[in-house]
């Protein structure tokens, strides 16, 4: 690697760092767009882009296992998710103003002092490394599941754990706890039975509206079992 | 091709996501900017993965394993994130960030009435909704 | 029993009694009155067997140690000499006199529980003084009579009087107590022991290194306690009590421990030349001005009062040329008349419902109304004048014939100067006393004008009292004159001839005097009438005493005067009756020099609190406040401005540790 050093200066790329540079300027256009834009939706779609971008780049750094997961459940599910999210809480078809908070000016210092101090240390650190990319994908199906599935089984199986505690924690909390009011017997030890819910003490300031939030929360609940539905195929 | 490349790309990722995160109202917003920070971190280990598969003899390709991790972590965190939002948005009739301030010091006199206001605008958002959707 | 378990019991009884009649007052009033008799009545009969017993001969002298304290032992310690037992057998005599006397006189009092209680913690508190071998144990006794005075001089605490006269009675003594007990310690430390057998053979062996300090701190705390010059002027206010207070307080207690005191630790004050005339000095200065003082007062109780401090000046006066003998025994025969002396005013005043002795110069027939009272009063008076045969005559004789003793230089106990000073002064206040008891017979018994309200019948119980204290006041010093030098130093207490002579005569013509001068005077009584009358046919007779004290001032300007013109004693006194009223001006004069700046001082350092040091700790407090209202600004409940700030902060520390680690 020493000796490759010398061989390979910036102001001679090769293709592929032509195309890794093209599609990174795409995508962090793309995901600069993603969090300045006033218009909602457009800022999820922006955001497709940011990550196929992404994508495109795991390929051209031979990964292509991850790049295919990367489109299979960010694109796929991840953005769907978001859209709905948008969808649900009446996000506005259009520019909205007041998409950002008066916040703006301390994040911008912040992300500039933070962009410029890793920008520095990154580059102050690995300006002459070279990755060789000839040779047998490093990150082919192959070779990713057999390290997967040799040295990484155990965490593996724990993180199944980890997604179906995410699972019964969207539920729980996307679900309206049951009103008391309505039918106590049945519906209050079903009410124990799940845990309880994060909703359950705003219920009662706005009890006298009980009916009609029980019928939004039903809405609610569904609209949680498909997010949850979704995303686990996106994690399969 | 240098690492330089994709690490500067992965450190600009990042700051872009973290401005979003500090700077968007919606919350929905924040966690769409929170995903830009996680692939941004994605991008390096994958990078430095390739890169170390090269450089050392025996690896475990823990950087791509992880990054398997991260999607899928990322994808858990994104269901339960919205999930809260909802929950917040249906009781609070906002998912605006800076709105939820019940932690402030109480120097604001009306931050009860505060409260109460948007408990009915909770309400009447879910009456709205429920309109809306049976549309 | 031994004659030991016996003198432990003595004081116990009466601290017993005390301790029931507290805990049971509320719930059971009717044991007060027998838990309020029966424990003083036991105890005098212990101390006549105690004094019996101990017969003069054998020192009892018994010491227990309960517990180490330290370089200088303090042991549970009796000392019972001829002294003790008979000053012992006196008080419990006059406390069970006064117990039986309030049972009448508060009869309907709602905090008679309390009072009876307090008046045996009293008396055994004073009882413990009197065995008491050991100084600090002394001590004890000494400031528990101290705090009861300061609760039974204010009984009738709803007045302005007994309340500032309580509080005053406390301050005073406690005044002299603070060098009272630097001088029990400079004592100890000299001596090096507690225990009063032990001092005295120190002080025999010359073991005193500072005699002349120590005799002169203990002075103080003397002159508080029996209220000599410059100390005594609670004494006269103190008279806002109860009466059967001030006759506990005056005859027994509280103003005779300090004279006992002083006879106890006597070769202490003769180690030191200087102590022995400025004894004698204070005893002079307290006699003259006392009786100059009695003679213009017109509250009756005032009139004794002053006249106590007069005679306690004759018993320091006694000390003074180192004649404790003397001392003591007037104190005995004192104790018994100065009793009846003040129950028989009690009696007076509720019949007359005044105690002020104008308004009684103007009533017809007290006299007859109570009988009692003033055949009782009439010899209490006459032994308070020394008259011979009556029992002051013989211990004020004895006191006068030992001042007489060491002025012709008989004596290497005391300095010559001393004796002249005291035998001196002690015939020109047998001339006063004489004056002044002659007025106040005249004036309560012989008045002319209308007849004095009737109050009925006396209770049994306290003209009964009166008789019983007659008896010893009549003959206690021609039967004991010749006894009590078995009881005490050997010394003889004959009367000596030629004071005898001179004294009666003196008193003879201070009575005289007085009674030409009320011849000339009474003509005028009838044409200025004056007084106010409490009148209270059913009241019990605290309650008249409370209420003419409380109308004294608003009736006549002030506690102690009355513009009474037919009063002898203006007449005698002269432009100095006006001096006199108020005590020469001493209240006055310790309000200017002490009170006053003590106020001014106080108020000083009150406003360099409030202003001064407050501002400072405001300030310290404000600064907090704003950087709080600051930092509080920042916490607004906006998470993004949380982590920004949280985020700088990050990068900053990073690049700083970049900086640092790559030497920049």
């Amino acid at each position: 690697m020493t000796l490759a050093q010398a061989a390979h200066g910036f102001l001679s790329p090769t293709g592929v760092e032509i195309a890794f540079l093209l599609v990174g300027l795409v995508t962090f256009g793309a995901a600069i767009i993603t969090v300045t834009t006033k218009q909602l939706v457009h800022a999820a779609l922006w955001l497709v882009v940011a990550l196929g971008g992404l994508a495109v780049e795991y390929l051209l750094l031979t990964a292509e296992f991850i790049a295919w997961v990367q489109v299979l459940i960010y694109v796929g599910s991840v953005v769907v998710l978001l859209l709905f999210g948008l969808m649900l809480t009446r996000a506005p078809i259009g520019r909205s103003p007041d998409a950002d908070s008066g916040n703006r000016w301390a994040a911008l210092v912040v992300a500039l002092a933070a962009a410029a101090a890793l920008v520095w240390v990154v580059v102050d650190a690995f300006r002459t490394t070279w990755i060789d990319l000839d040779g047998p994908a490093a990150g082919s199906t192959e070779a990713t599941g057999a390290s997967l599935f040799q040295n990484w089984v155990l965490p593996f199986e724990a993180l199944s754990v980890l997604l179906l505690a995410a699972l019964v924690g969207a539920i729980v909390l996307s679900r309206k706890a049951k009103a008391e009011s309505s039918s106590p017997p049945v519906n209050s030890r079903a009410s124990t039975g799940s845990s309880p819910s994060v909703p359950d003490s705003r219920n009662h300031t706005i009890g006298r509206n009980g009916p009609v939030a029980g019928t939004e929360s039903a809405k609610g609940t569904k609209s949680a079992r498909e997010t949850d539905s979704t995303e686990q195929e996106g994690a399969r | 091709m240098h690492l330089a490349y994709p690490a500067v790309l992965s450190a600009l990722l990042f700051c872009t996501g973290l401005y979003g995160v500090l700077a968007r109202r919606n919350a929905i917003l924040v966690l769409m900017s929170v995903e830009l920070m996680l692939n941004a971190v994605n991008l390096n280990l994958v990078a430095f993965d390739v890169w170390l598969s090269r450089a050392a003899e025996e690896t475990l390709h823990s950087g791509q394993a992880l990054t398997l991790f991260t999607i899928a972590i990322a994808a858990a965190e994104i269901g339960i994130g919205l999930a809260i939002v909802l929950a917040v948005h249906r009781n609070r009739g906002t998912a605006d960030i800076d709105k939820l301030r019940d932690t402030a010091e109480g120097h604001d006199p009306d931050t009860s009435d505060d409260d109460a206001r948007t408990a009915e605008q909770a309400a009447e958002s879910g009456r709205t909704g429920k309109a809306e959707a049976t549309a | 029993m031994t004659t030991t378990t016996l003198a432990v019991l003595v004081p116990l009884l009466p601290f017993l009694g005390a301790a029931a009649g507290l805990l049971l007052g509320r719930t059971a009033p009717g044991f007060a009155r027998p838990l309020a008799v029966l424990p003083p009545l036991v105890a005098l009969a212990l101390a006549a067997v105690v004094a019996v017993r101990q017969g003069g001969d054998q020192t009892v002298n018994a010491a227990t140690e309960l517990t180490p304290t330290g370089s200088v032992p303090i042991e549970l310690a009796l000392y019972i000499d001829g002294f003790a037992a008979l000053v012992a057998v006196l008080v419990a005599f006059v406390a069970t006199c006064v117990q039986i006397y309030s049972t009448g006189y508060l009869r309907d009092d709602p905090r008679y529980p309390s009072y009876a209680a307090l008046v045996s913690l009293f008396t055994s508190a004073m009882l413990l003084v009197v065995y008491s071998g050991d100084l600090i144990v002394l001590l004890v006794g000494w400031e528990i009579m101290g705090i009861c005075s300061y609760f039974l001089v204010g009984h009738y605490w709803e007045t302005p009087e007994a309340r500032a006269a309580s509080l005053k009675a406390f301050l005073v003594t406690k005044l002299g107590d603070v060098p009272f007990l630097i001088g029990l310690f400079a004592l100890a430390t000299d001596a090096g022991s507690f225990r009063i057998t032990k001092v005295l053979d120190a002080v025999a062996h010359g073991g005193l290194d500072h005699p002349t300090l120590i005799a002169l701190l203990l002075l103080a705390g003397v002159a508080g306690k029996s209220a000599q010059f410059p100390l005594h002027t609670w004494l006269p206010d103190a008279m806002a009590g109860p009466t059967p207070v001030s006759a506990l307080i005056h005859a027994a207690t509280m103003v005779a421990a300090g004279v006992y005191f002083i006879a106890r630790l006597l070769p202490v004050f003769e180690a030191s030349q200087a102590a022995m005339v400025v004894l004698a000095v204070m005893a002079a200065v307290t006699m003259i001005g006392s009786g100059l003082a009695a003679l213009a007062q017109d509250d009756i109780k005032r009139v004794l009062a002053y006249s106590t401090i007069g005679q306690l000046g004759y018993m320091t006066g006694a000390l003074a040329v180192g004649d404790r003998g003397a001392a003591v025994f007037h104190l005995l025969s004192h104790g018994a008349f100065k009793a009846l002396l003040f129950l028989a005013a009690g009696v007076i005043i509720h019949a007359a419902g005044t105690n002020s002795l104008a308004a009684m110069s103007r009533m017809k027939d007290l006299s007859a109304r109570v009988p009692d009272a003033y055949w009782t009063m009439t010899v209490a008076l006459l032994a308070l004048a020394a008259i011979p045969p009556f029992s002051g005559f013989f211990s004020k004789e004895s006191v006068l014939g030992a001042a007489e003793h060491v002025a012709t230089g008989h004596t290497e106990h005391a300095p010559g100067a001393a004796g002249w000073i005291t035998l001196v002064a002690g015939l020109l206040t047998a001339l006063l006393t004489a004056a002044y008891a002659t007025r106040l017979w005249l004036l309560a018994f012989r008045g002319r004008g209308t007849e004095a309200p009737d109050h009925g019948r006396q209770p049994l119980t306290m003209t009964v009292v009166l008789w019983v204290l007659a008896a010893p006041s009549l003959a206690l010093g021609a039967f004991s004159y010749r006894v009590l030098p078995d009881w005490f130093d050997g010394r003889d207490l004959t009367p000596t001839l030629t004071t005898s002579v001179v004294g009666t005569g003196v008193a003879l013509i201070g009575g005289l005097v007085t009674y030409a001068a009320w011849r000339h005077t009474s003509a005028v009584t009838a044409r200025v009438p004056l007084g106010a009358v409490a009148a209270h046919p059913e009241g019990d007779a605290g309650l008249v005493e409370a209420e003419a004290i409380a109308t004294h001032e608003p009736a006549y300007g002030d506690v102690a005067y009355a513009p009474d013109p037919a009063d002898p004693g203006r007449l005698l006194l002269g432009p100095l009756h006006r001096h006199a009223a108020v005590g020469f001006h001493l209240d006055a004069l310790y309000t200017a020099l002490f009170v006053r700046p003590v106020q001014a001082g106080a108020t000083l350092v009150r406003f360099l609190d409030r202003e001064v040091v407050e501002t400072y700790v405001r300030g310290a407090g404000t600064l907090p406040r704003w950087l709080g209202t600051a930092v509080r600004r920042a916490q607004t409940g906006n998470l993004q401005t949380y982590v920004s700030a949280l985020l700088a902060g990050t990068v900053v520390l990073a690049v700083a540790v970049v900086l640092v680690a790559t030497g920049a």
